[in-house]
């Protein structure tokens, strides 16, 4: 198979899966195989584009042409092929972690579950692989579309208020501006295609390439930037598979990814170092980063809490792609991963203790750690990995944001970062240390039994902490891997 | 040889189907002469539009008459997609009429639903195609007292009020355009659409050519339900039978349109209503606050087919919006949305029309948990609407694109904002929509609904993949418009 023909099938594959789900609706088994078997088949189909994207080819196809200019056209890339890697590995994953999840906790309406599911990793893959802002723009709305019902699933009042600011908000942000930028951009330049080094040359002002940065950025709801961070915490309402995967994952990464693409494709960096709309854009970001933290803290409900998380560590991506230099946004492309495996660690261990310990918030987790041990090790494996502690791969994307502020004289961002680190510590710890070192409620002297999650559940926990660890050893090729999207005509 | 009377027979196949309808007294087979003649309607205005692609201006003598003093049918690109229009919604809602119509009208009356059915569809060919200034307001008459028939017909006694009020409206809407028709052949002295063209331009500057110009802006605007003329539509939409609906609401304003279009561009000309008039200023600023005040006027809608119709007014708007450029990328996005807001608005309301026919309500409490017992028609519904809010791969996209590019060509990008904005508002009504039906439970007292009959469905979701068909392939549509925007400014054959 050519590499462009696997692109275009890997976007196919998880809707024919989801076909395939919803034709086996009532023989649970057999919806779970196909669900599973689509997520390998999508694995399978995206690893071997990344031979020959390192090798430094860029395989591309154009599928459909809407207006003269516009047209439908896929690429892998560096960056498209970090997300698709990310996503479609994750989603095996998630897949048998929803299996135990969605049966021990007894969920209604799970064809409609996988369904949706299918249809937005579909979108998740497109997002990633599209080869100009038109495709992604497709493929992001269609990603806010899948993931309504998702978050809706529950059909109850509180269900239904979190999936309307969802919806509302990430419609709102990316019709009101993330398309008037596009189609601004397409009426100056004639073209919507990412290329390295940007679109724009010197066609515009400075201050007209200002407004079309703010009006991007924040017309990317999916980054979380404040004050558009609302439908991240309100999405939380959906079953736990949903905020890992989706939401800690492929929705808000398709986000910061999105941010970077537009970075480095359609202004590219050289462009944005005189544009003063940036600086405010870090002051927003960096502002993003710490409020959402001192949020985090005070949150009980520990999904909430993770999300918050999420709101500030999204962030972190955008502070990289405004301060504009190469190590700064290779830093961000690999927080993309690094955050990634963390996360989802986390949002697993939450799941996990739902179903087995019913508990939800973490004032309740007192002593947990005695009868979940394996949940709440793994939990702090991903802890420290979202604060950043070696030997664990959020390390070094920290590390190389860090250093890209200094490279850049913008210490305040270096400050910010540590401050963050420490706030990381504040909200990520306390969990671990209910769970480990308090005794548990009204039980003195009572004999605990261990009481894990489903077999499943516990399985998929172990496989994303261990990638955190491994992520640490091994993030030389991913650096690699990124460089070239950062080296211009200079 | 019978090609060459294509432009007649467009209007005079219809015509005279209608009093054969009343001759069959039945209900059955007039409704089969209504589908037979809708199609026939559409396979003339492919085949006219196709001949004026190739070979430019259709011009027809009707009886032999030379132009002057005999009716002339013109056909250009503009007007053969309007044809196109007409008579595609037409030959899709006929086939989808008879199951409603059982459902809604008594069946002594059956055969004189399709008798005002097809007078409606000749009047609304026939402005479409002449080209003659009074022969327009006749067939304006034509469509306009059937369509106050079909609207009476309802099957709620509000029907009544509400035809009664649009016939008021459309009767001083008409009786403007007459006057100002009137008032140009006092100063022309001629009829002839083409004629007058060439003469206006000697005596432009008098005041008799700007009230004439007044009138017939304001008579049009009443009958294209101009915010704020507008009061008459919501009404007559909502109580009007399901067919009717997805008849007017798709076409009726469209061709009053077209004939603004028509006065403003063919007749007076681009440079005199920009120079002289006020006409691109009043109709940006009326386009504006109508799109703004309908859509959040929609919203507070509990009927459902009310709601669309509040957005009729709004879609309306945007039409004349992309007017109001008097630019060809603007006029192109005005003349595209013709099509797509048909294809949208036909498969809304044909969706709430099968909801009707189950439920008898359209009300939005009794569309609750309608997504499970009616799932074809409700997702139908949801495609439609995605369509009306404009996300891409839908019509309703390409719209919106060139409209903002237009607004953006003039540097106006608050103008292109507000556009955005107001899709927004759509994003909110028919989401009021979709979370009744899918997120919430029936109420108890009511008995299920099961899936609506294939005949209607299949009319539902022809209009559903068209909707997506012409937001992908977009060569016909936008190709089409755009020619027939450059032939209104003039700059192009």
């Amino acid at each position: 198979m050519t590499s462009e023909l696997a692109m275009v099938v890997a976007v196919l594959a998880p809707l024919a899966g989801a076909v395939l789900i919803a034709a086996s609706h009532r023989h649970p088994n057999r919806r779970e195989t196909a669900t599973l078997a689509t997520a390998v088949a999508l694995f399978i189909l995206v690893l071997p584009l990344l031979e020959p994207v390192m090798a430094g080819e860029r395989p591309g196809t154009t599928l459909w042409e809407i207006i003269p200019g516009i047209s439908i056209s896929l690429e892998a890339e560096p960056l498209g092929m970090v997300f698709a890697l990310v996503a479609s590995f994750l989603w095996i994953v998630t897949s048998v972690y929803s299996i135990g999840y969605m049966r021990g906790h007894h969920e209604e309406n799970q064809t409609r579950f996988y369904v949706c599911f299918a249809i937005a990793i579909s979108s998740a893959i497109g997002v990633a692989f599209a080869a100009n802002m038109f495709t992604l723009f497709i493929f992001y709305e269609v990603l806010t579309l899948s993931t309504y019902p998702l978050v809706t699933h529950h059909g109850t009042d509180e269900a239904r208020r979190g999936g309307r600011t969802y919806l509302g908000l990430l419609l709102f942000t990316s019709i009101g501006f993330q398309l008037l930028a596009i189609v601004w951009t397409w009426s100056i330049t004639g073209t919507l295609d990412f290329t390295v080094g940007g679109i724009f040359e010197d066609k515009v002002s400075p201050t007209l390439i200002g407004i079309l940065l703010l009006l991007y950025m924040f017309g990317i709801g999916k980054a979380a930037l404040m004050p558009f961070h609302r439908w991240l915490p309100a999405a939380m309402v959906a079953p736990t598979p949903v905020s890992a995967l989706l939401h800690a994952v492929a929705v808000v990464k398709a986000g910061v990814f999105t941010v970077l693409k537009v970075t480095v494709y359609v202004f590219g960096i050289d462009l944005l170092a005189d544009v003063h709309a940036k600086d405010l854009l870090l002051y927003v970001a960096a502002f993003t980063i710490i409020a959402a933290s001192l949020i985090a803290i005070r949150e009980d409900n520990l999904k909430r809490r993770l999300a918050y998380s999420t709101v500030s560590q999204l962030s972190y991506v955008v502070l990289g792609g405004m301060l504009v230099n190469e190590i700064s946004v290779i830093g961000g492309g690999m927080h993309i991963a690094m955050h990634a495996f963390g996360k989802i660690t986390l949002f697993f261990c939450a799941g996990a203790i739902l179903v087995a310990a019913h508990k939800t918030n973490v004032s309740d987790l007192d002593g947990i750690g005695r009868v979940m041990p394996i949940t709440m090790f793994a939990f702090l494996i991903g802890a420290l990995s979202v604060i950043g502690l070696p030997p664990l791969g959020g390390s070094w994307s920290k590390f190389l944001l860090a250093l890209g502020a200094a490279r850049s004289d913008q210490y305040v961002f270096v400050g910010v970062l540590m401050l963050s680190t420490l706030l990381n510590v504040a909200y990520l710890l306390p969990p671990v240390v209910r769970a480990f070192f308090l005794p548990p409620p009204n039980a003195p002297g009572q004999h605990i039994s261990f009481n894990e999650a489903p077999l499943a559940c516990l399985a998929s926990i172990c496989v994303t902490a261990a990638g955190s660890v491994l992520l640490f050893f091994f993030a030389d090729p991913l650096y690699v891997l990124l460089e070239p999207i950062v080296i211009t005509t200079r | 040889m019978i090609a060459a009377h294509y432009a007649a027979l467009q209007v005079v196949a219809p015509l005279i189907a209608a009093p054969l309808c009343v001759l069959l007294r039945r209900g059955i087979p007039a409704w089969l002469v209504t589908v037979a003649i809708s199609w026939i309607a559409l396979a003339i205005a492919i085949q006219l539009l196709i001949q004026v692609l190739a070979t430019g201006t259709i011009s027809y003598e009707l009886g032999g008459w030379a132009a002057p003093w005999g009716i002339e049918y013109r056909v250009d690109s503009v007007n053969a997609f309007v044809l196109l229009i007409v008579s595609g919604i037409s030959a899709v809602t006929a086939p989808y009429a008879h199951k409603t119509v059982v459902k809604e009208i008594p069946e002594d009356r059956h055969y004189l639903f399709y008798a005002a059915y097809l007078l409606c569809l000749t009047g609304l060919l026939g402005i479409a195609i002449t080209g003659d200034a009074f022969n327009v307001f006749v067939f304006l008459e034509i469509s306009s007292l059937s369509s106050y028939v079909l609207i009476s017909l309802g099957s709620e006694r509000k029907a009544l009020t509400a035809a009664y009020q649009y016939l008021v409206m459309g009767t001083i809407g008409a009786t403007f355009f007459l006057i100002g028709v009137g008032l140009i052949y006092a100063m022309t002295g001629t009829l002839n659409m083409a004629d007058i063209a060439t003469r206006l331009d000697a005596v432009e500057n008098t005041r008799t050519v700007l009230a004439a110009f007044a009138f017939i802006t304001v008579g049009l605007g009443l009958k294209l339900a101009l915010f704020p003329l507008h009061l008459w539509l919501p009404n007559a939409y909502a109580y009007a039978p399901s067919a009717v609906t997805v008849l007017l609401a798709a076409t009726a304003t469209k061709v009053a349109i077209y004939t603004m279009l028509r006065f403003v561009f063919t007749l007076f000309g681009s440079d005199f209503a920009l120079d002289v008039t006020f006409l691109a200023e009043f109709l940006m600023a009326l386009a504006l606050v109508g799109v703004f005040a309908a859509s959040i006027t929609a919203i507070f809608q509990n009927n459902v087919k009310r709601m669309l119709a509040y957005s009729s007014v709004a879609q309306v708007g945007y039409m004349l919006l992309g007017v109001s450029f008097f630019s060809v990328t603007g006029l192109t996005g005005g003349i595209v949305h013709l099509f797509n807001h048909a294809m949208m608005k036909g498969a809304l309301f044909m969706a709430l029309g099968a909801v009707f026919y189950r439920l008898g309500s359209v009300h939005i409490d009794r569309m609750r948990g309608l997504g499970k017992q009616m799932p074809l028609t409700m997702f139908a519904f949801v495609l439609g609407g995605l369509s009306l809010i404009g996300l891409p791969l839908t019509v309703g996209f390409i719209s919106k694109w060139y409209l903002i590019l237009a607004a953006l060509e003039r540097g106006w990008w608050p103008i292109a904002g507000l556009i955005l904005l107001s899709s927004l508002l759509a994003v909110a009504y028919i989401w009021r929509v979709v979370e009744a039906a899918y997120f919430r439970d029936p109420a108890t007292h009511h008995p299920r609904a099961t899936e609506a009959p294939p005949a209607l469905l299949v009319p539902t979701w022809i209009l559903v993949l068209a909707n997506f068909y012409f937001g992908i392939d977009t060569s016909v549509t936008v190709g089409i418009a755009d020619n027939a925007a450059k032939v209104l400014l003039g700059s192009g054959g």
